[in-house]
């Protein structure tokens, strides 16, 4: 079980917004993780300074928010090490050919009512639920 | 300098959100997925949160010329629907249904300092890596047959 947060979440996902706003109208980007991470995976891109720049403010932040409010923030991953590894490759191939995940799909495409993004996220968002009940519910647990 | 100062304090931002919202937490994303189960609704609520503030946004901004740091906005301009796109997202969402970690879920996860995070990342990239070689070398390929 996990506590329903509507609040805090809504207050989270706001600044997640906040944080698309501000990333197009500075540097004329999509807020999309899978996009901002290739470009400082081989082959590299030319301009990694901003991604690896943002990349450190996301990993910082977590860290910030404990240390500052003293906010312990909840952390449970269920999954066995051999399928984190397994998963972690699969996502990575998975949002390498669809051109992008929750954050740039589900978040800057569907706000820009991109076609492609639509599709996708409605894809995987399916295909995540799917999994799920495979693995809780046919299977009973990794 | 400017530049990177501003990137690094909108990832703050966003590092933030994800983790205040739940984003971060396997479980709970996992949860979310969970109809059939223990059911958490919350992420709807962080979705929503990030459309809306987004969609808004978004139309002020793109009335500008250009963003402050750039010549131009970089778009996506595609809007044509094919196999990669989809096949992609299906394989993406059995990845974040096995683990409940999304990629700008886990980024931030890194900072809380559990190894679980740092191991799937490392394999996440791993797929990237490859996955990014392999649609080079299929570019590559599909321009010497048409060259």
């Amino acid at each position: 079980m996990t506590e329903f947060t509507p609040f805090l979440s809504l207050f989270g996902g706001s600044l997640i917004g906040l944080a698309a706003v501000l990333l197009m109208a500075f540097h004329g980007r999509v807020a999309g993780m899978t996009g901002i991470l290739s470009g400082i995976v081989p082959p590299f891109s030319n301009d990694w300074g901003w991604r690896a720049a943002f990349l450190a403010g996301a990993i910082g932040a977590p860290a910030l928010i404990v240390m500052s409010t003293g906010y312990a923030i909840p952390f449970e991953s269920p999954t066995p090490a051999p399928w984190l590894v397994a998963g972690g490759l699969t996502v990575g191939v998975g949002v390498t050919f669809g051109s992008g995940c929750t954050s740039g799909h589900g978040v800057c495409g569907m706000a820009r009512l991109s076609p492609r993004s639509i599709v996708a996220t409605f894809t995987f968002m399916a295909s995540t639920a799917a999994t799920v009940f495979v693995v809780r519910h046919l299977i009973g647990g990794l | 300098m400017a530049r990177i100062v501003s990137a690094l304090l909108i990832g703050l931002i966003f590092g933030s959100g994800i983790a205040l919202s739940g984003m971060a937490n396997p479980a709970k994303v996992l949860n979310f997925f969970d109809f059939a189960g223990t059911w958490d609704p919350s992420l709807a609520f962080v979705m929503g949160g990030a459309l809306i503030v987004t969609a808004i946004g978004y139309a002020f901004v793109l009335r500008r010329g250009a963003p402050i740091f750039d010549r131009l906005f970089h778009l996506p301009t595609r809007r044509d629907l094919d196999v990669p796109l989809v096949a992609g997202a299906a394989v993406f969402g059995i990845g974040w249904g096995i683990t409940g970690f999304c990629p700008g879920g886990a980024i931030p996860a890194l900072g809380l300092g559990h190894g679980d995070a740092w191991l799937f990342v490392g394999s996440m990239i791993g797929g990237i890596a490859v996955a990014r070689l392999t649609r080079h070398a299929m570019a590559v390929r599909t321009a010497a047959d048409t060259a």
